[in-house]
């Protein structure tokens, strides 16, 4: 039985339809999961090295031992991993399906994804970061066995959080409580109410102190297996978890839009269409948060932050979140009905114009909220604002001819695979999105190198509004571009 | 209306579809028939220009569909779900497709009173989306749909197929009578004989890519067909 399942999960990752007949995302797949691998292999050797190593300039050595330092920071270990599996980690109800009318029983099919789950691959890079970690410390450590009682704890805790995800996977509102409470939690640990650190180490350091304890876990996973048994076993029902829910309507007047023509045509829409479905209410959420990201540069909260080139890195995003996480799947958004678009009587450019048009609204809105980073002076704001431009007159562009050459389809309905959309979030987007903000960077040194701050967010807004200035050039280039990659277009989107 | 010359569509070895020649006269209504896999739906993703032909154009009006994008605005189509946007209730698809072929909305729901029959109720109260729909009813919201904007040339792909009998006797008696007026070229295909023979004043039927029979309908149609279909 076992074998059968192996077998049916072998065909799905190898018949992929994003792998299939491409080749280069095939090896760039292959080189991202090798890379990341190794990094967690290798973190997890260097690590305790790093951690135990004897200088002054040391900054774990707060907390006195080696244990209790790793022990203050596998809070956020977890937490991150957490996070990490919302977004990415899939569990495949809907492969089910099929298997419902078999003669296997129910319990095996769910048993079988269960473990599945449970050997995912980020049970995997967890894996392989804490056994090399837990070898180099075994050797290291007086204390074999507490440390083993450590190593047994969080590799066990690593299945608690494919659980918790699994429990969590289907409901936002839970999502949101995790975050608010994390959010609380580092607010508390900013104004020095807690000290995150000492929470973290308090509840893993006795796991070391008392080694039988991290037995505790072993019955917690098992009832946690059972009870995800169960909740799936009562969902095996086509009218329940198996097939998708039907929503209901939520009427978003936006017909003043019409007066625009077409583009209010296309822009009624895409509104409709953002606000509609599961994977683009993600993007707009990312697009939100993406506003303080300049936060982490402008506090000084990271030690990058120093430098002006990276502070108008964190401005184009401030701003460029929509631009970036929408602009670049810009026909994908609408790749489940293609070939409607393809034979109405609509034009190119005004399909792209309405599109260009929506990323312009974000952009404005996100930088009128980013208002308050005047806090930090007239000099930030400033670059926030040029880099608004920036992103408008250059950007835009580059994410639509960018979005021409993805052609990833896109399933609007499932909100996973925010970034971890096998092909979505790849080296090739990634390549394509650095001379967004490199040329903006430069410009800035160049600008503040010369004269001061404020020339470079100068330089940085007038290319922008030169690339404005030629608006009808570059859209009757980019849709030279999409008209020649129509119908292998087409072709990509047919296989979902 | 739609002439077709030595049109052909190869993936690699496999020649799915090869016509010589082929003219479809205006106001036709033109029945495709054939086994799975025998070019049907390829002849009308060529003439839509969502595929490339290997060989051969195809002129729609006079305008060679490869070259110019203005046979768009006199031609709709409906093949299948792509042609659907699912997170729009039917109505609001509807309110879109009118706006790109220019219908106002008083002229919409002029349009659409007779397709009420059609609908039965379930389509037009806008309590669902498309994607929630069963694909029956998301069928009737796209062949409607095809029909906005009096286009001249409408291309519809097994537009039977799912549908409960009812509508299926509804939709033949709709485009039974566009036939009659004589003003829209219809391209139909379909797996079913006799509903096609009943739509359609022209028949081909297509086997391997090839087109084996050339016929107008009349009463000796439908036992040649089975004659042709019978192995």
């Amino acid at each position: 039985m076992f074998q059968r399942f192996l077998y049916l999960r072998k065909k799905e990752f190898l018949r992929n339809p994003q792998f299939v007949g491409n080749l280069l995302v095939t090896i760039l797949m292959a080189v991202n999961y090798f890379f990341f691998s190794l990094m967690f292999l290798i973190a997890g050797i260097v690590l305790p090295m790093v951690i135990t190593e004897d200088s002054e300039n040391n900054p774990f050595t707060q907390f006195g031992s080696t244990i209790e330092t790793i022990c203050a920071y596998l809070l956020f270990y977890f937490l991150f991993d957490l996070v990490l599996r919302y977004f990415f980690q899939k569990f495949n109800y809907l492969n089910i399906k099929p298997l419902l009318l078999t003669n296997i029983p129910k319990r095996k099919i769910v048993g079988q994804m269960l473990t599945q789950s449970m050997f995912s691959v980020y049970a995997l890079f967890s894996y392989l970061f804490f056994i090399p970690f837990f070898v180099v410390l075994l050797i290291d450590q007086p204390q074999k066995i507490a440390v083993l009682s450590l190593a047994i704890a969080c590799l066990l805790l690593a299945q608690v959080n494919n659980f918790i995800n699994l429990f969590v996977n289907k409901n936002n509102t839970v999502f949101a409580i995790i975050v608010v409470i994390l959010a609380l939690g580092i607010a508390a640990n900013y104004f020095d109410l807690i000290n995150i650190l000492e929470v973290s180490r308090a509840i893993f350091y006795p796991f070391y102190q008392y080694p039988g304890l991290s037995l505790i876990f072993v019955p917690i996973v098992i009832l946690l297996y059972r009870a995800a048994q169960k909740m799936i076993l009562s969902n095996l029902y086509l009218d329940k978890g198996v097939i998708a829910q039907t929503e209901k309507v939520n009427n978003l007047n936006v017909s003043w839009l019409n007066r625009y023509g077409k583009i209010g045509t296309f822009l009624q829409l895409d509104v409709k269409m953002l606000t509609r479905n599961k994977r683009s209410k993600s993007t707009m959420l990312a697009s939100f948060l993406f506003v303080f990201y300049g936060l982490l540069f402008f506090t000084g909260f990271s030690t990058f932050g120093d430098s002006g080139g990276m502070k108008m890195f964190a401005a184009i995003f401030v701003s460029g979140g929509f631009v970036f996480s929408f602009g670049n799947y810009i026909p994908s958004w609408d790749s489940a009905y293609y070939p409607l678009m393809m034979t109405q009587n609509v034009t190119y450019k005004d399909y792209l114009q309405a599109k260009w048009w929506l990323m312009v609204i974000a952009t404005i809105a996100c930088t009128l909220i980013g208002a308050f980073y005047i806090y930090f002076g007239w000099e930030i704001y400033l670059m926030v604002v040029s880099a608004a431009i920036f992103n408008i007159g250059v950007n835009s562009y580059l994410v639509m001819l960018s979005g021409a050459y993805i052609k990833t389809p896109i399933d609007l309905t499932t909100n996973k695979n925010l970034m971890g959309d096998k092909s979505a979030f790849n080296v090739r987007s990634l390549l394509l999105a650095l001379p967004k903000m490199l040329v903006p960077m430069v410009l800035y040194g160049i600008g503040a190198i010369l004269y001061t701050s404020w020339f470079g967010s100068l330089l940085v807004a007038l290319a922008g509004i030169i690339g404005f200035a030629f608006k009808d050039y570059f859209f009757n280039q980019i849709q030279k571009v999409y008209q020649k990659e129509k119908y292998s277009t087409l072709q990509a989107y047919k296989r979902k | 209306m739609i002439h077709i010359e030595n049109l052909s569509k190869r993936y690699g070895q496999n020649v799915v579809l090869h016509i010589d020649g082929l003219e479809i006269a205006e106001g036709e209504s033109f029945g495709l028939v054939g086994n799975n896999g025998a070019g049907k739906t390829t002849l009308f993703s060529l003439l839509l220009d969502l595929i490339q032909p290997t060989t051969g154009h195809v002129t729609s009006n006079g305008i060679n569909v490869s070259q110019s994008e203005d046979w768009k605005h006199f031609t709709s189509a409906f093949l299948d779900e792509s042609f659907l946007i699912g997170y729009l209730t039917p109505t609001e698809y509807f309110k879109f497709i009118a706006d790109l072929r220019g219908v106002s909305p008083t002229d919409l729901e002029v349009f659409l009173q007779p397709f009420a029959p059609f609908f039965n109720d379930e389509i037009l109260d806008n309590s669902k989306y498309i994607r929630d729909l069963s694909k029956g009813n998301q069928k009737k919201v796209g062949i409607a749909g095809a029909f906005i904007g009096s286009p001249k040339v409408v291309i519809l792909d097994e537009p039977f197929a799912n549908l409960d009998p009812t509508t299926q006797i509804r939709l033949k008696n709709l485009l039974k009578d566009l036939a009659k007026q004589k003003n829209t070229t219809m391209l139909i295909s379909s797996h079913d004989l006799q509903h096609t023979v009943e739509v359609s004043n022209r028949i081909v039927a297509l086997q391997k890519g090839q087109v084996v029979k050339d016929i107008q309908t009349d009463e000796n149609t439908m036992s040649e067909l089975e004659n042709l279909f019978a192995v």
